[in-house]
């Protein structure tokens, strides 16, 4: 079985990562499966964990007592999902339920938190990961929102 | 097939009067979602319209009411079957929708310029629309599929409203099913029955395998998705020369007379639909046009 190490250095996410800073977030990773229909995270729970998605698809939804669940967003093989771990008061805003089987790795962001706390080139280096992937999150979220398909 | 990608104006065909409307019968009739349906046609008359390319568009004329312009979104290679798939938005389309099989309606065509299939020979194609931008993209689709070996790696990318909203559904499950044509889609809103990617369509940029230094890319939906769409094409290293788009005018006469349609220094009906993005760059987000 391949460890997590060369599956994290081979992700973009992560490209580019000093040895080191590398070896720390490993050693905070474990590897995950979820069955089809079994939660990741639900709303309102702590957030101390974030996802590498390898395989599979989740959902990521909101629930209304009118509509029922309401998928905002999907993510899948290669996306990383999840940064209520790293914004207090960590928790998470939205559930994330697997649509079918999700293969992930699992990277304890509370340790992780302790981990750039300490070594604050690592918290930069992942700071401006994350702000990456939510920049075009938002970007995404404001050309939803412009319902460009409507009349 | 003439070139006709770089802003030159179309020629009628020889003989041929383009400001002549042909009497037309629907055939068929399909309901594709709940505004959007395909009409069908074939000549009342021995005179019918001639032959089009991947992109063109016709005017088509519901008698006593007016005339709009509506892509062809049938399969070139087989023009008999004349195809228009719309949305039913103003008083002509409504009254379109409500014709049955036997109903009569005026067409006058073929216009504007086609998608680039033969500069993309030997090239990975990415086909990138949303909502009834589809439609116009269908006839791009097959040509591409009766001519494959001709491509490299190809990529539908398609995003709609809701699942609800897309178009040729079983179409798109059968394209799904061929080893040789990737098949994304997209919607940007869905209840918890939905099983696909929930996300604008640029979000299924990245799912593509083509690659982006051999990729040409064809592009239809309402501008603002096609503009997000370039930028994160553009991020992929896509160049400008390789990017096509299909606009969207208030055509009316489909020739380059009555001004109608003008953006800038080009007519979209006659230098158009279909432009290089390169070609149109400078005047797609001018507010002032």
């Amino acid at each position: 079985m391949q460890t997590i190490e060369p599956l994290l250095a081979g992700h973009s996410f992560f490209k580019g990562l000093p040895k080191e800073h590398l070896k720390l977030i490993v050693g905070c990773s474990s590897n995950a499966i979820f069955n089809p229909e079994q939660f990741l995270f639900r709303e309102g729970e702590e957030a101390n964990t974030f996802y590498v998605i390898r395989s599979g698809r989740v959902q990521v939804e909101t629930f209304s007592p009118k509509n029922g669940p309401i998928t905002i967003q999907t993510a899948g093989e290669g996306d990383v999902l999840g940064w209520s771990w790293l914004v207090p008061p960590y928790h998470w805003r939205f559930d994330a339920k697997a649509a079918e089987q999700v293969r992930a790795i699992a990277i304890d962001g509370k340790c992780l938190r302790e981990k750039c706390e300490n070594d604050h080139n690592l918290g930069y280096e992942l700071m401006k990961r994350f702000a990456l992937i939510i920049a075009e999150r938002l970007e995404a979220t404001r050309f939803q929102l412009l319902d460009v398909y409507g009349k | 097939m003439a070139n006709k990608i770089e802003n030159q104006s179309v020629a009628p065909e020889e003989g041929r009067d383009p400001m002549m409307t042909y009497p037309y019968y629907v055939q068929k009739v399909r309901q594709e979602t709940y505004d959007t349906f395909t009409l069908e046609l074939k000549p009342a008359k021995e005179q019918e319209i001639g032959p089009f390319e991947a992109g063109q568009f016709n005017m088509l004329y519901v008698f006593g009411l007016g005339e709009v312009p509506i892509s062809i979104s049938g399969d070139p290679d087989n023009p008999e079957r004349l195809i228009h798939t719309t949305r039913a938005v103003g008083p002509v389309t409504q009254a379109m929708r409500k014709l049955r099989r036997g109903n009569m309606l005026g067409v006058r065509g073929p216009f504007g310029t086609n998608w680039p299939v033969d500069k993309a020979v030997g090239k990975d194609v990415m086909i990138i629309t949303g909502g009834i931008g589809l439609a116009p993209l269908r006839p791009a689709i097959y040509h591409i599929l009766n001519h494959r070996d001709d491509y490299g790696k190809v990529s539908l990318l398609y995003g709609a409203r809701t699942p609800e909203d897309l178009l040729y559904t079983k179409e798109l499950e059968k394209w799904g099913q061929r080893s040789d044509l990737e098949v994304h889609i997209s919607v940007d809103r869905a209840s918890g029955d939905w099983k696909g990617n929930v996300g604008v369509v640029t979000t299924l940029i990245p799912k593509s395998t083509t690659d982006p230094k051999n990729t040409l890319a064809m592009i239809c939906g309402p501008e603002i998705m096609m503009r997000f769409t370039i930028m994160d094409l553009q991020k992929r290293g896509l160049q400008n020369q390789d990017i096509f788009i299909s606009m969207e005018r208030n055509m009316k006469c489909g020739l380059g007379v009555c001004g109608h349609c003008q953006l800038g220094g080009v007519f979209v009906c006659k230098d158009g639909p279909v432009f290089r993005y390169d070609n149109l760059k400078d005047l797609i987000a001018k507010r002032e046009i």
